[in-house]
């Protein structure tokens, strides 16, 4: 497992953002506590401010996305940094020497940070040990390990709707297997102390040892929706599976798509969050995605909020004293 | 033991210089701004004195300092919250201490990212100078200098109280 110490500096603060697993309560509350913050600057005549003036982030996708590349974009442009936006190639990547001449020829232009997708996990962590010590790393997903600021974005997005996470039931529905959002997701939920996590979904979806996470897992969807505060379905991730794991997608929505009646199994004032792109009538029901329970465009607003806070949190590390001179 | 000062007088006698100040340029309703999170209490008091009827915004000026790349994120303080549109209106800025007035230029900044205000008064409760940039209050409560080892300390917003303390040789 990869370790967390590469995340922090010698003072405890965050230098990368490559997972939310092994970091402390209040360093996610922390992060939480800054998109508070931040969530207003989008709502102002100069949606602006000029935190990051005069550095350069740069974004290097090596795999596609929009949503979240153009959130971490709009996030680093929201602090008036310059960005890059790189969509290189994923079909012939090898992990090593292309990797690094992109990596000393982004150094050579004075790059500050990187924010990484990538499809192969551990991509954001090697990148992390390899780029100079000014620069900081966040990742933006790799493979099947992590995304932890899609992470963060919905416990911000809970945290918003429920007072205290505390009393929580959160059910992650769907394909558990290959969702890096789900991993980090059970990390981040059982550092802030949720009462319970619920993974949902067919036996060939849910990894062989999830259970040591911490998490219930469920194969029926009625019993793992019953009672919940919170459900996170995931998105099918067809790109990524190999083999005969589903019969077919109709099949696969009799099962485990979320409908108003499934929904009605949680609590009533339950909200349903996706992290997008959604399947409609694969994973759920367009009624459901659109009706009153759904926060998922508020997901992608926050989104910015949450990025926002990280790539400020990175970049500039914390004063250890926090007394004020005027 | 810390010598206290009398800041509810000092709060009276600055509405009442606010009110004259304000009166001279009666062209335009003032609104008022407290920076957090000391000016915010100082502006509460005040706001209250004279009786505005605009809600009083609160500026939270941590994403304009100037000490960003060396000091990193400023510990949490609530966002800024301005309820009403600055654009050509006249603004009572309100802080407890001017200082070194990167405070105040941080605030002015983002006041601008807001809207274009017609004025921008600044009234303080105390002014201990030593200014690093050219600002100056329109309104002070009290001038105070301070010896080496010496820190003010203000305690609110209920109730509000201002001392000098002595910190020996660990003050800044």
């Amino acid at each position: 497992m990869i370790g967390n110490n590469i995340q922090l500096d010698k003072n405890g603060n965050l230098k990368h953002f490559l997972t939310t697993e092994g970091l402390s309560l209040s360093l996610l509350q922390s992060i939480l506590d800054h998109a508070e913050s931040f969530s207003s600057v989008g709502e102002r005549a100069v949606k602006k401010v000029p935190l990051l003036r005069g550095k350069t982030i740069a974004n290097l996708f090596f795999e596609p996305s929009t949503r979240t590349r153009t959130t971490f974009e709009l996030a680093a442009k929201r602090l008036s940094a310059d960005i890059l936006n790189l969509n290189i190639s994923t079909s012939a990547t090898h992990k090593g020497e292309t990797l690094s001449d992109t990596l000393h020829t982004l150094e050579a232009m004075h790059c500050d940070m990187f924010v990484v997708r990538h499809a192969n996990s551990g991509a954001a962590h090697y990148i992390a040990t390899q780029v100079a010590p000014h620069i900081s790393v966040i990742n933006a997903g790799d493979g099947c390990h992590a995304h932890p600021t899609q992470a963060m974005l919905d416990m911000f997005t809970i945290r918003k709707h429920k007072q205290s996470l505390r009393n929580l039931r959160v059910a992650i529905v769907g394909d558990i297997l290959h969702s890096r959002v789900a991993r980090s997701e059970i990390h981040a939920l059982g550092i802030l102390g949720v009462l319970e996590t619920r993974v949902v979904g067919p036996h060939t979806l849910i990894p062989k040892d999830v259970e040591n996470l911490g998490v219930q897992v469920f194969h029926d969807m009625d019993e793992g929706l019953h009672g919940v505060d919170v459900v996170i379905m995931l998105r099918l991730q067809t790109e990524r599976m190999s083999g005969a794991l589903l019969p077919s997608a109709y099949e696969y929505f009799q099962r485990y798509g979320l409908t108003r009646k499934r929904l009605a199994q949680a609590k009533p004032d339950v909200i349903v969050m996706h992290p997008g792109p959604i399947n409609r009538g694969v994973e759920i029901a367009s009624d459901v995605a659109d009706g009153e329970h759904s926060v998922i465009l508020q997901q992608v607003s926050h989104g910015i909020a949450i990025r926002m806070a990280i790539m400020a949190m990175t970049m500039g590390r914390s004063p250890e004293d926090s007394e004020d001179s005027r | 033991m810390p010598d206290d000062i009398d800041v509810k007088h000092l709060i009276s006698k600055m509405a009442a210089a606010i009110q004259s100040h304000t009166d001279s340029h009666n062209n335009i309703a003032p609104i008022m701004i407290g920076i957090k999170t000391g000016g915010a209490w100082i502006a509460k008091a005040l706001h209250q004195q004279l009786v505005y009827r605009e809600p009083l915004g609160e500026l939270n000026i941590a994403f304009y300092r100037d000490d960003f790349s060396t000091l990193g994120m400023h510990p949490r303080v609530s966002p800024s919250a301005l309820p009403i549109d600055v654009t050509d209106r006249h603004i009572v800025l309100v802080d407890d201490v001017l200082y070194t007035g990167r405070t105040i230029r941080a605030a002015m900044n983002e006041i601008f990212d807001y809207g274009r205000p017609a004025r921008i008064t600044l009234a303080v409760l105390v002014d201990r100078g030593a200014r690093e940039l050219p600002i100056q209050a329109d309104i002070i409560g009290k001038t105070i200098v301070l010896q080496a080892g010496q820190q003010l300390k203000l305690l609110g917003p209920e109730p509000l109280t201002l001392s000098i303390a002595n910190v020996g040789s660990r003050g800044n």
